[in-house]
């Protein structure tokens, strides 16, 4: 018998991509063992990864290291295809739809701190947005919206400027 | 601390400014929850009395052991005086938040504050 055997060229992107997807991941895993007061309270730290690629790269590879983030980080945190997945893609898709118009912007004047910032409100945004939609159908919801916009607006200044960082420094252009 | 600032470009600071103002007026939100509209008052788990609290009023409630008197003020109820024997909804005092209730059980006779929605007692996730 002989052994079938599928080709799979990687070509240099593919491997840059999964690189970034990797730091990503490690990044969502090392967060899931911070203890939070309230579910959906996090730092986000994949989302200097993905300030960087796209600063780096452009979007098309943002998204890509985004959605593998979300994908393999859910499957290694077992909660792949649970609310909890649906809610962080939700929240990937909205910031990566405002990067993708922010990155537009002059970068003279936009930097990532206010990429990141930008993409935080709007990660919190979506997630609220389908929770409230699927999973609370409930007015109640919206006595969080004021800590997640807060979070959101740490969190944000945060990760850009750890981003902003690691763009600046040259010998992080290696990672 | 410089050289952090630095890394901040003018329209960052535009983005920041818009998002600390979008945070200032999204925080009201985060205090509204409580606010009660009504106190519902209950013999036997029966509703004898929805009291709206918009002005003061005193009611009688009959349970078993004698005369619960419900006591209402804006913003606020609670339980003015019982016959039970430990007063522990006596001792609750003024009730201010909605879903807030204060049970009377040797009279059978409850006091709760209703909000627009109903609460949960609790979520697990």
């Amino acid at each position: 018998m002989t052994p079938s055997a599928i080709e799979l060229a990687a070509r240099a992107d593919d491997y840059r991509v999964a690189r970034y997807a990797a730091a990503a991941i490690a990044l969502s895993l090392v967060e899931a063992a911070i203890p939070s007061p309230l579910p959906g309270v996090k730092p986000g730290l994949a989302n200097i990864v993905i300030l960087v690629v796209l600063a780096r790269y452009g979007w098309r590879d943002a998204l890509w290291v985004s959605l593998l983030r979300v994908v393999a980080g859910s499957l290694m945190l077992g909660h792949f295809l649970a609310p909890g997945f649906f809610l962080s893609l939700t929240g990937a898709l909205a910031s990566l739809a405002v990067l993708g118009l922010a990155a537009r912007l002059p970068a003279r004047w936009f930097g990532p701190v206010g990429l990141s910032v930008a993409a935080a409100f709007a990660h919190i945004g979506g997630q609220l947005a389908l929770a409230r939609a699927w999973l609370v159908p409930h007015d109640g919801l919206i006595y969080l919206v004021p800590l997640f916009a807060v979070a959101a607006l740490v969190f944000g200044l945060a990760n850009g400027l750890a981003a902003a960082r690691l763009l600046a420094d040259r010998d992080a252009a290696a990672l | 601390m410089k050289a952090l600032l630095r890394l901040i470009r003018p329209g960052d600071w535009l983005v920041l400014l818009a998002a600390l103002l979008a945070c200032a007026a999204l925080l009201p939100y985060a205090f509204s929850g409580g606010v009660p509209e009504k106190a519902l008052v209950k013999r036997d788990g029966r509703v004898v009395a929805e009291l709206a609290l918009t002005e003061s009023r005193r009611i009688e409630v009959a349970g078993p052991l004698g005369v619960t008197v419900v006591e209402v003020q804006p913003g606020r109820a609670r339980v003015a005086a019982d016959p039970g024997p430990r007063q522990y909804c006596v001792r609750q005092g003024w009730l201010t938040h909605a879903n807030a209730v204060a049970i009377c059980a040797p009279n059978h006779v409850s006091l709760a504050l209703v909000g627009r929605n109903k609460g949960y007692d609790s979520l697990s996730y």
